[in-house]
């Protein structure tokens, strides 16, 4: 099928454009979801106390 | 080519260039601006900013050149460049990345990943993997820049290499991350509208219907050496379990299809948004843009040998053999494709279209490794997070050094090193960085021993297998033949072409998993 001498180079082929059309589906379904906005647990470059060293 | 109207778009993009980068540089105030953009890029930037970091002249001229060698099998990494490099990258690990990323304040991939487990040592060992082993992947970026230059302006290799890594260098130096992503942007753009009319001239010449029937029917023509190593025709598989098929599956495909989940410079990518939202939007152009990106390259560089046969009765590979040395270099296949078979107003376009693909992942990388020394390596893990208010001075002096130690490995590569280059980082990212981050995000009870020991055993076996095993790059680093007498340990056997990821990524993955299942989990852990 479209040329190709295997079927392993038309599934690539196939699945190149199959997973394209799927990512723009689900970008599209999901276009507002997940809108939260988490507060930073640590101000601006605030030092962090690790507890090991090196 | 017109020199005169060479210089005109040259000039025009590189103030183009140089615009965005001083909007980054002015739109910076404050370290978070430096290192994440300020975490309020818009979708469409961020994903053409991701996308175009991610695919360089490795991808165009160093894979598109092994396609030209081994074939269109290799359209399998374009699959996993779009399912597990975007899909699985955005929604799995972006979201998840993207919400610890600001709980936590990280501002690096490497504090990421120290903040989690509480560990500078995380952060300190991870930034140094990033410094010291990055350089190699942006100077086989580079040397494809400067390749491309050398064939389309007959300009010196040095020189190039010289000129066009100093112009990246200034901006990133100055705009950072905005700066980046800003460029990236207009560098996106132009590769996305290069390669869209490259596969159209391409289909028009050879035959939009019967070109692949055409390239299969040329099976005959491939060399007897490949023949011998698996290889069946430009539009078939390499032949299960040979040599060549190990190649093209572990270290080409799956090599850089999973070591991209764990590649610091686009995992940074993701901390740059808003909202998860960004994530789900940023899919649409992604996607697209990475199948374009690799599947033309991909195409085009097997197709080459029908233009190639039917012109000049070569194939790619005879094409791009050296007259002098008379060995193949096929980091000149597309170069000299483009060369011969497109328009001379599409060789500039396509000249820009490579600077700025070599442009866009240099400047990720660059301020990856900068970042590294400056903010993981100096200020975190050596200063014990002294210097806060001189982060970004700190990160610029890292830039700096990323890129001496860049360009001096760029002049003593050897040839045909673009794919293999590439390919080593993502693997070795994919086997020290990909369980502690998997870790890191989905599993509350991994422990910071578990993964510090995952870590280290994914360096040393990847090291190991490297150094004694993986022929290709045993040979070539000659330690092996130094202690032993020979090329590799296993010399003649499969494992001599079996790539480092197969087996370092389980091994430190199991490392990982049982590690924090013996050790005690502290308090030390964040949210997961």
């Amino acid at each position: 099928m479209f040329g190709f001498g295997d079927i392993w180079v038309t599934l690539a082929y196939l699945l190149c454009i199959g997973s394209t059309l799927f990512c723009i589906i689900y970008g599209i379904r999901h276009w507002n979801d997940d809108v939260e906005m988490p507060t930073p647990t640590h101000p601006e470059d605030e030092n962090t106390d690790f507890e090991d060293t090196i | 080519m017109n020199l005169e109207l060479l210089a005109i778009i040259v000039g025009a993009y590189t103030l183009a260039i140089g615009y965005l980068g001083w909007l980054g540089y002015k739109k910076t105030k404050t370290a978070s601006d430096y290192l994440v953009g300020g975490r309020q890029i818009h979708p469409m930037l961020m994903a053409l900013a991701y996308g175009s970091t991610f695919i360089s002249t490795s991808a165009i001229v160093g894979f598109g050149g092994v396609a030209g060698m081994m074939g269109m099998g290799i359209l399998w990494l374009t699959f996993l460049n779009i399912f597990v490099g975007i899909f699985i990258a955005f929604i799995f690990f972006g979201r998840p990345t993207r919400r610890l990323g600001a709980q936590l304040d990280a501002h690096t991939f490497p504090e990421l990943l120290g903040r989690r487990y509480n560990s500078r040592f995380i952060q300190g060992f991870s930034g140094t993997i990033i410094a010291f082993l990055m350089p190699l992947y942006a100077a086989a970026v580079m040397i494809g820049g400067a390749r491309f230059l050398e064939v389309q302006l007959n300009l010196d290799f040095k020189i190039a290499l010289f000129v066009f890594s100093c112009v990246v260098v200034t901006y990133v130096f100055f705009g950072g991350l905005k700066g980046v992503i800003y460029t990236d942007a207009l560098q996106g753009s132009l590769m996305f509208i290069s390669m869209v009319i490259l596969l159209v001239i391409t289909y028009n010449k050879l035959g939009w219907l019967h070109s692949h029937a055409d390239l299969t029917a040329m099976a005959a023509q491939v060399p007897q050496g490949l023949i011998a190593k698996g290889h069946q025709g430009w539009t078939a598989m390499p032949r299960f379990g040979s040599p060549l098929w190990w190649q093209m599956v572990s270290t080409i495909i799956l090599g850089v299809g999973i070591g991209v989940l764990a590649q610091p410079q686009l995992a940074v990518r993701y901390m740059t948004v808003k909202s998860g939202k960004e994530l789900y939007r940023a899919l649409v152009p992604g996607s697209i843009f990475i199948m374009v990106m690799t599947g033309v390259a991909f195409i085009v560089g097997a197709l080459s040998n029908l233009y190639f046969w039917k012109t000049f009765g070569k194939t790619a590979m005879e094409m791009a053999t050296d007259v002098v040395t008379g060995k193949p270099n096929i980091d000149k296949i597309i170069p000299i494709y483009i060369n011969s078979v497109m328009p001379e107003w599409f060789g500039y376009l396509f000249m820009l279209c490579m600077l700025a693909a070599a442009m866009s992942t240099m400047s990720g990388q660059f301020h990856a490794i900068g970042t590294s020394f400056g903010r993981d390596i100096y200020q975190q893990a050596i200063a014990k997070g002294k210097h806060q208010e001189r982060t970004v001075p700190i990160a610029k002096a890292g830039i700096f050094i990323g890129f001496v130690i860049t360009i001096i490995l760029a002049y003593n590569l050897g040839l045909g090193i673009i794919a293999i280059a590439t390919s080593l980082f993502f693997g070795m990212c994919a086997s020290v960085f990909l369980p502690a981050y998997v870790s890191a995000l989905f599993w509350k009870n991994s422990t910071r021993s578990g993964v510090i020991a995952g870590m280290l055993a994914g360096i040393v076996i990847w090291g190991f297998w490297i150094f004694f095993v993986h022929e290709k790059e045993s040979a070539a680093l000659g330690l092996c033949n130094l202690l032993t007498g020979k090329p590799s340990l296993v010399t003649g056997s499969i494992w001599a072409v079996v790539d480092p990821i197969i087996i370092s990524l389980p091994v430190s993955a199991l490392v990982t998993f049982f590690g924090s299942l013996v050790t005690p989990k502290k308090t030390m852990n964040k949210t997961a």
